[in-house]
């Protein structure tokens, strides 16, 4: 749509590069690699057949008939990405790099993770393709996200605790980068999410168009219409944008993205880049960020260590500026309460970051009534997240279990 | 082109030496030390200094600097407290430019920055994560006032690439010596010589190295090839191991001094 008016590698006036120099010839290598697959019909073939036999697409859209009644009664479906190999999305857009890092000819990955389900991801595509792997992760995340780590590890990877600033995902991004610019000759920086220095943005999002492609023919295979709203967390945005691009150009869906609310905008410790932020320049693009009146980052804060950002991909900010999509805050509790529901009415688990999608569909449901159709992306699934829920619903003790049955 | 980088480098020539150029974040460890200690600086022979605007995300700095800038936005250093330090550095006498990620020039607003620059007497500013293709704004502005725009080429960087740098850069070319981030190192990289060649077939503009040099000897070893030799990461670990404000200023003024003999030293 109205990238057409944009300069190669912006959204409007969002993207652009702004790396040092060092990075510049990698970046314009990477495009044109990633350019070059873009027109060779085998890089297409080699992962359609990687994404049938190893990630395991087409994902499934499900009905979710009890989760529906609790919201408005709309229809939601859900788009099952949590059953891709792996746990989640990220792997959609890592097998596409990794294909890429090998034509480059290139023998090591790095990658930043939060939730660490990126790194999970990239992990397993270095170890499938036999290549070095380096995963950049926030101390407080690995804390966080223990499950993932040792996951990490048994894949054969190397995870380096970040220390650094606030020790999540935006510090594990600078490290990332930090090691890049010394590697750079042999080493692909897979940065797994819509943001960074072009063609990052532009490469993810195609990585992750299947998403959408599959989610439309499927419901229109069951619905036998388009739905009312698209729906999805967004963090750096991967997934939301994978979901969202198949159906921007339908003016009648309605596109919604939820970000971390933490505590409560209000309260300051958030990741609600478009409730409070401003447009700026972080890792390599320009977008909106959390940051003071001098142009400092700002800490982010969420429960989901994926949402936990203060960036997002500059192609929201641009969807967000042109009104096309709408972004709206989700609290812990909110995000939470949604994530006990979906376990309870579903029999599915669902990550954290996803809570926050589904918490949307609620609210979102709730206002467009019985009627609605609403797809949203079941982004990953929640096991890496079970010792955080369990501590959040106090569920940690092993006395008796007092929590009730069903719903 | 500023006249005050020319005028540095046209002298420095007529001394048959290259330049020498420290670079200290404002307000590390305190807005008041970091002025003294530039002036300890340019008092142990550095003829420009870099005065750093501290920055949330340094991705281009090395474990030093990381320290050093964290330290001194905790003391609540913003971008008004370089300005001011730039001031009282040129209100001395020290030739000063600015070396800073973009985003905070961006949020200040970047006519009002080249403007409050101008008034406190800095020359340009050195932007390592601005690329010519996302300039033009900052060129306007910087044109208009005579300030300089110091644009870095890398090992990395094609040889159209560097011509491309060059035609949007003043004062002179930023050459980074290796493939890195900043900070001391035992040797100064051998691919420096190679990109200060190639990009004196690009361009008349001086040509300055900087990354990893941090003693007297590696300071003579580069200023044999090129224009203008940078240190950073060495003051500021001497500032970090200094048990007081005065042993700081001296361990500064030493070091100063130190290179600056190996500025001369060269052949
Ligand atoms: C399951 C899941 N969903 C969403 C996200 C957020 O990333 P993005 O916004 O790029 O989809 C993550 C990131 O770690 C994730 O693991």
């Amino acid at each position: 749509m109205t990238l057409l008016d944009s300069p190669a590698g912006h959204f409007g006036p969002y993207g652009g590069r702004f790396v040092p120099e060092a990075l510049t010839a990698a970046l314009d290598e990477l495009e044109a690699a990633f350019d070059a697959a873009l027109v060779d019909p085998s890089f297409g073939l080699e992962l359609t057949e990687l994404e049938r036999t190893y990630t395991g697409r087409p994902s499934p859209l499900t009905f979710a008939r009890r989760f529906s009644a609790e919201c408005g009664g709309a229809r939601v479906y859900l788009k099952r990405e949590d059953l891709n190999h792996t746990g989640s999305h990220k792997i959609n857009n890592v097998l596409g790099q990794a294909l890429l890092t090998r034509r480059m000819g290139k023998q090591r990955v790095i990658a930043e993770t939060g939730a660490g389900q990126h790194g999970v991801a990239t992990a397993t595509a270095a170890a499938l393709m036999g290549l070095e792997c380096t995963v950049y992760m926030g101390e407080e995340d690995t804390r966080r996200q223990a499950l993932n780590v040792a996951r990490m590890r048994l894949l054969g990877a190397e995870v380096v605790p970040v220390t650094a600033g606030s020790r999540t995902l935006k510090d594990a991004i600078n490290e990332a980068m930090r090691d890049w610019v010394t590697t750079v000759d042999r080493t692909h920086y897979v940065l797994g999410t819509v943001t960074g220095p072009a063609p990052f943005p532009r490469m993810v999002r195609h990585f992750h168009e299947v998403i959408g492609r599959e989610a439309r023919t499927q419901i229109l295979e069951v619905e036998g219409r388009l739905p009312d709203a698209v729906v999805a967390c967004v963090g750096g945005g991967s997934n939301a944008i994978g979901l969202f691009s198949a159906f921007l150009d339908d003016p009648e869906v309605l596109v919604r993205g939820y970000e971390a609310g933490g505590d409560g905008v209000e309260t300051g410790r958030h990741a609600s880049r478009f409730a409070t932020g401003s447009p700026g320049v972080l890792h390599g693009t320009r977008t909106y960020v959390m940051q003071d009146e001098w142009g400092q980052t700002m800490p982010s804060h969420s429960i989901s260590a994926g949402l936990d950002y203060p960036g997002v991909g500059p192609e929201h900010a641009w969807l967000h500026d042109t009104g096309r999509a709408v972004y709206e805050p989700v609290n812990d509790a909110e995000a939470m309460a949604a994530f006990e529901l979906l376990c309870r009415t579903e029999g599915i688990i669902p990550a954290i970051e996803t809570a926050h999608g589904l918490a949307g569909a609620m609210r979102l449901g709730r206002e467009l009534g019985p009627d609605a159709v609403i797809i949203v992306n079941l982004s990953g699934r929640g096991d890496k997240d079970v010792s955080t829920a369990a501590e959040w619903f106090g569920l940690a003790s092993a006395g008796a279990d007092s929590s009730g049955g069903r719903t | 082109m500023s006249d005050a980088l020319a005028q540095v480098f046209a002298r420095t020539r007529s001394e048959g030496r290259a330049a020498l150029i420290g670079y200290l974040p404002a307000g590390f460890p305190t807005a008041e030390q970091s002025v003294e200690i530039i002036r300890a600086m340019a008092e142990g022979g550095v003829d420009i200094v870099e005065v750093g605007l501290p920055y949330s995300d340094p991705l281009m700095d090395g474990p030093d600097i990381q320290s050093a800038v964290e330290l001194a936005l905790r003391g609540g250093t913003t971008t008004d407290t370089v300005l001011d330090v730039v001031r009282q550095v040129s209100e001395s006498g020290i030739t000063a430019v600015v070396m800073t990620y973009w985003n905070p020039i961006e949020r200040y607003g970047v006519d009002r920055f080249a403007q409050r620059l101008l008034e406190a007497g800095g020359h340009g500013v050195i932007t390592p994560d601005l690329t010519p293709e996302e300039a033009e704004p900052w060129i306007t502005a910087t044109a208009s006032r005579g300030l300089d725009r110091i644009f870095l080429v890398a090992p990395s960087s094609s040889d159209s690439r560097i011509g491309q740098v060059a035609a949007v850069t003043s004062g002179f070319l930023y050459a980074a010596s290796t493939m890195g981030v900043t900070g001391a190192r035992t040797q100064v990289s051998s691919a420096a010589p190679e990109l200060v060649r190639r990009a004196r077939e690009q361009t008349d503009l001086p040509v300055c190295v900087g990354l990893g040099v941090s003693t007297g000897p590696q300071a003579a070893e580069v200023a044999g090839y090129a224009d203008g030799v940078i240190v950073g990461s060495a003051f500021v670990r001497r500032i970090l191991q200094a048990e007081t404000p005065a042993e700081a200023r001296d361990q500064v003024r030493a070091l100063a001094s130190e290179l600056a003999g190996g500025v001369r030293a060269a052949q």
